[in-house]
C-alpha cells in the first residue's frame, strides 16, 4: 500500500466507524467483538437475538439476512446471522451468537427475518443448536429419524441408521377422503418431472386450490460441507462447487470458493485471469439460463418437442465453447487459487471466432424464444400475475439473483460489491416489476443478452492482451494455511443468485468450518408465500420460475 | 423420368408378382430392399425361436424411465435432446411413469433419504427391467463416497446391468452404454448382478439392537424402513 493511495486506509477508517455507529445501537447487549475479515462481528447473548436483529435492521437498514452460520467449538456452540444490506451489500455485519455446550439454546431469528426459519432448521439438524421461539424446529436436510448431528464434533459416522418410508400424512386433516374432509392431500415429488430433480412438495388442496404446500427437502443432501472441511485449500475443494449447481454454472460457483479463499488468504489475482474468469462465468450464465427457461416452458405448456429442444441447442454451443475452453462439458474445475489452470486454447483466433459466431447468433435465438414463450399466449395467461412476490417478502426471505430482480429489487452482486472485471465493463443489471412468473422469466431473457455484451467486451480485451502479459495465475504457496481464527463470508453472483460462502480457518490447510449459502434454498421457501391460495397449476409454474436446482438446495 | 420406368412399374396383375420381384431380388430395382429384407433374404419368412424374436424386439425399442436425480440428469437430458438424440437408437422415449417404464437410468448420487424412494419406484416397473447406472456415484458414490449421508452406489440397493462411468460420463458415453444393454437384450445375455441390498423391511422385522430401540417410539411396527449400516460399507 503507498503513501500516493490515501483510498484503502479511509475506507478502513469509514468501515471501523460505521462498525461503531452499528455496536452503539445494540451496545446494551454486545458482549464483545468477534471481527470476521468481512464485517465487524457482535457477540450477543443468546436471549437477545431478536432484539438486536431488530435492531439493525431497522436502524442500520441491515435488511438481508443472508446466511445463518452454526458450528460447534471445542468449548461452545455458535451461531453466526450474517445481515447485508439490500441497497449495499458491502454493508455488512455478523451476529455472533455463543450457547454452552451442554445446552445449546439460543433466541430464534425467524420472527425477525422469515428466511431464518429454514436456515436454522439446517443449523439445528446438521450441528445441533436448538432455537427457541422458532415456529417449526424439526430436521430439514436429514431423515427424521436420523440419530446425531453430522457436522457437530462427536458424531459417528459408523453408526447404523434407519429410514422410513411412510405414507405422509394430511397435515391439516386426519382423513384424506373427500366425502369425509373437505382437503385433499397430494405429494408431488421427489420423483417428479416437474419438481426439477428430487423435491418433495406435500401440498394440500381444496379443489384445485393449493391450502398449504410444504417444501420437502434433503433427497439429494451430499454432504458438501463436510466433505469441503475433510479436503485441502489448494486443490481439493475446487472439483465440489461445480457440483453444486450443476446446470452448466460451474464457473460461476468455483468463482464463490475462489473469491472466499483469496481474500482469506490474501492471493492475488492478474489481471488477465480476470477477464478470462469473467467471461467464462457469463458463458455458464447463459447456458444456466437457457436451461431454466426451456425447462420453464416445458413445466407450462409441455412443450418438449420445441422450446427445450432450442434451448439445449444453445446450450449445445454454450458447453462446446467452454469445452474448449476447460476441458470438460459441465464440471469444469478451471479456476484455480490466484487464477485459471491455463490459458486460452490454441489457436486463439479460432476460438475467438466461435465466441463471435455463438454471439452473433444470439439476438436471433433470442427472438426466437420471444416468438415462442414470451409471445405466447398461453404462457401469458399462465404466468402473468400469478406466482406474486413483492419485494418486501422477497426481501425477508432473502431471495436474491433473477427471483428478486423479477421482484423489483435492484440486487446484483456483480456490480454492488464489484469482483473480477465486473466493474470495469459496460453492462446493466436487468429488473422488472411484475412480481410474477413472468417478470422472472423476463429477467432471465434479458440476463442473457446482457451476459452477452459482457463476454464481447471480454473477447475484445483478450484479442488486444499483450502477448508477454498473459499471466494466468499467481504466485500462490504449494500449502495454503490460512492464520488460525480466520473467518470470512464472501459472496458472488451465481445463476441464481447470492452465493456466499464462510469458512473458518484453524491454522492447518483445511477449513475447520466450510458453510455454503445456497441462493436457491433462500429462494426456494418462498414457494408457499407465492402459491397457498392459487390453483394448483400456477403452483408449479412458479416451482418453475424460481428455478431451482436440488443440488443446491440440499448440498 | 427415364423412358425406362413405364417398365419397371407392372400394372399387368400376373406380371406384378413375377417381373417386379425378380428386378427386385436380381437388383436392377432395390427399392423395396430394405436391410430387413436384406436379412430375410428371397423369402419374407423367417424361422426364429420366439424367445430370441423378442428378446430382439425388445432390445430395439426401451422405454426409459423420466428420472433425474443429480448432475448427470443435465447430461441425460442432452442425450435425449437435439445433437445426441438417443432415439436415433429406439431407446429415446422418456416415460414419466414407473409401470411404463423398461429401462431405468440412475443419473445421480443416492442418499439415505431418496434410497428407499429409488427402491419403490424401481419396483413399481413392470418385467423385465433393466438398470443404467450412470457416473461414478452410481458405482460407488464417487466424490461423495466419504460423506455421511451418502449410499455407496446403487448396487446397495437395485441391481445394475451396466455401469456408465465418469463424473458427468459424456452422451455419447451413455449413448454407448444404452447401446450395449440393447445389444445384450437382444442376444438374451443376462447379467450376473450382485447386490448386497439395503432392501424395505418392515421396522418389526429388523433385529433388535441399540439403534432399533431408541427409534421405536417414533417408527411403527408395520412402517417400511431401510436400514443403513454405514459401517460394512466399501
Amino acid at each position: 500500500m503507498s503513501l500516493e493511495e490515501p483510498g484503502p486506509d479511509a475506507d478502513a477508517a469509514a468501515v471501523a466507524r460505521a462498525a461503531d455507529e452499528m455496536e452503539a445501537l445494540v451496545g446494551e447487549h454486545v458482549l464483545s467483538r468477534d471481527d470476521h475479515l468481512n464485517a465487524p462481528g457482535y457477540v450477543v447473548r443468546p436471549d437477545a437475538v431478536q432484539d438486536v436483529l431488530g435492531t439493525l435492521r431497522e436502524e442500520a437498514n441491515l435488511d438481508h439476512l443472508s446466511c445463518v452460520t452454526a458450528q460447534e467449538y471445542e468449548d461452545r456452540y455458535e451461531s453466526i446471522y450474517h445481515l447485508k444490506s439490500y441497497d449495499d451489500p458491502t454493508h455488512e455485519a455478523s451476529v455472533v451468537v455463543p450457547t454452552p455446550k451442554d445446552d445449546p439454546r439460543s433466541e430464534s431469528a425467524a420472527p425477525v427475518f422469515r428466511t431464518a426459519d429454514w436456515h436454522e432448521r439446517e443449523a439445528y439438524d446438521l450441528v445441533g443448536v436448538e432455537y427457541e421461539d422458532h415456529p417449526d424446529l424439526r430436521r430439514i436436510l436429514l431423515p427424521e429419524t436420523w440419530q446425531g448431528h453430522p457436522l457437530s464434533l462427536d458424531y459417528d459416522q459408523e453408526r447404523p441408521q434407519i429410514v422410513p418410508l411412510r405414507e405422509h400424512a394430511n397435515p391439516l386433516e386426519d382423513d384424506q377422503k373427500a366425502d369425509e374432509g373437505e382437503t385433499m392431500y397430494l405429494n408431488i415429488g421427489p420423483h417428479h418431472p416437474a419438481t426439477h430433480g428430487v423435491l418433495h412438495l406435500k401440498t394440500t388442496l381444496d379443489g384445485e386450490q393449493v391450502i398449504d404446500v410444504d417444501p420437502d427437502i434433503g433427497y439429494l443432501h451430499r454432504c458438501e460441507e463436510q466433505l469441503c472441511q475433510n479436503s485441502t485449500y489448494r486443490y481439493q475443494i475446487m472439483p465440489y462447487p461445480d457440483r453444486w449447481d450443476y446446470i452448466s454454472a460451474g464457473l460461476l460457483n468455483e468463482w464463490a470458493y475462489a473469491r472466499a479463499i483469496e481474500d482469506m488468504a490474501d492471493i492475488e489475482v492478474p489481471e488477465y485471469a480476470q477477464v478470462i474468469r469473467t467471461m467464462g462465468a457469463e458463458l455458464c450464465r447463459i447456458a444456466a439460463h437457457m436451461l431454466a427457461v426451456g425447462t420453464f416452458a416445458l413445466d407450462v405448456y409441455g412443450d418438449f418437442t420445441a422450446i427445450f429442444m432450442y434451448a439445449v441447442r444453445d446450450r449445445e454451443k454454450v458447453q462446446n465453447i467452454l469445452e474448449d475452453l476447460t476441458g470438460q462439458r459441465l464440471m469444469f474445475n478451471y479456476f484455480r487459487l490466484g487464477g485459471v489452470v491455463w490459458d486460452l486454447p490454441d489457436p486463439r483466433e479460432e476460438f475467438f471466432e466461435s465466441i463471435r459466431d455463438f454471439l452473433d447468433h444470439l439476438p436471433g435465438s433470442l427472438e426466437e424464444y420471444h416468438d415462442l414463450i414470451s409471445a405466447n399466449e398461453i404462457l401469458q395467461v399462465r404466468t402473468v400475475d400469478t406466482g406474486v412476490l413483492p419485494p418486501a417478502v422477497a426481501k425477508s426471505y432473502g431471495a436474491t439473483g433473477p427471483v428478486a430482480r423479477g421482484s423489483g429489487v435492484d440486487y446484483d452482486l456483480r456490480r454492488d460489491d464489484p469482483y473480477g472485471y465486473y466493474d470495469e465493463l459496460d453492462w446493466d443489471v436487468v429488473t422488472e416489476d411484475g412480481m410474477d412468473n413472468y417478470s422472472r422469466l423476463l429477467v432471465r431473457l434479458r440476463e442473457v443478452e446482457e451476459s452477452a455484451k459482457i463476454i464481447e467486451q471480454c473477447v475484445d480485451l483478450l484479442e488486444d492482451w499483450p502477448a508477454d502479459d498473459r499471466t494466468i495465475q499467481s504466485n500462490v504457496p504449494r500449502t495454503i494455511r490460512p492464520d488460525d481464527d480466520t473467518e470470512i463470508y464472501r459472496a458472488v453472483e451465481a445463476a441464481k443468485g447470492e452465493l456466499g460462502i464462510y469458512m473458518r480457518s484453524d491454522g492447518t490447510e483445511q477449513p475447520a468450518r466450510f458453510k455454503i449459502r445456497s441462493p436457491c434454498f433462500s429462494n426456494l421457501q418462498t414457494l408457499p408465500e407465492m402459491s397457498n391460495g392459487e390453483y394448483i397449476p400456477d403452483l408449479v409454474a412458479s416451482l418453475g420460475s424460481l428455478d431451482i436446482v436440488l443440488g443446491e438446495v440440499d448440498r | 423420368m427415364s423412358d425406362s420406368a413405364p417398365d419397371r412399374f407392372r400394372s399387368d396383375p400376373t406380371q406384378v408378382e413375377t417381373d417386379t420381384r425378380d428386378a427386385r431380388i436380381s437388383g436392377t430395382d432395390d427399392r423395396f430392399n430394405s436391410k430387413l429384407r436384406q436379412a430375410f433374404g428371397a423369402s419374407p419368412f423367417i424361422l426364429t425361436k420366439f424367445d430370441q424374436f423378442m428378446n430382439w424386439v425388445r432390445g430395439s425399442s426401451m422405454f426409459m424411465l423420466q428420472f433425474g436425480i443429480a448432475c448427470c440428469s443435465i447430461e441425460m437430458m442432452h442425450t435425449y435432446a437435439v445433437k445426441h438424440d438417443l432415439d436415433r437408437f429406439g431407446a429415446g422415449v422418456p416415460r414419466a411413469s414407473p409401470r411404463q417404464a423398461d429401462v431405468i437410468i440412475v443419473p445421480g448420487t443416492i442418499v439415505s433419504k431418496f434410497a428407499p424412494r429409488m427402491k419403490r419406484v424401481y419396483d413399481q416397473m413392470p418385467e423385465p427391467k433393466f438398470v443404467v447406472g450412470m457416473g461414478s456415484c452410481t458405482i460407488s458414490g464417487g466424490p461423495f463416497q466419504e460423506g455421511y449421508n451418502v449410499v455407496k452406489g446403487a448396487e446397495e440397493v437395485i441391481p445394475v446391468d451396466i455401469h456408465v462411468p465418469g463424473c458427468p460420463p459424456r452422451p455419447e458415453a451413455l449413448i454407448y452404454g444404452v447401446a450395449k444393454l440393447q445389444e445384450r437384450i437382444a442376444t438374451g445375455e443376462s447379467s450376473p448382478v450382485v447386490v448386497k441390498p439395503y432392501d424395505l423391511e418392515e421396522f418389526g422385522d429388523l433385529d433388535r439392537d441399540e439403534v432399533v430401540d431408541q427409534l421405536a417410539e417414533q417408527i411403527d411396527e408395520d412402517d417400511l424402513v431401510m436400514r443403513y449400516n454405514w459401517a460394512d460399507s466399501p
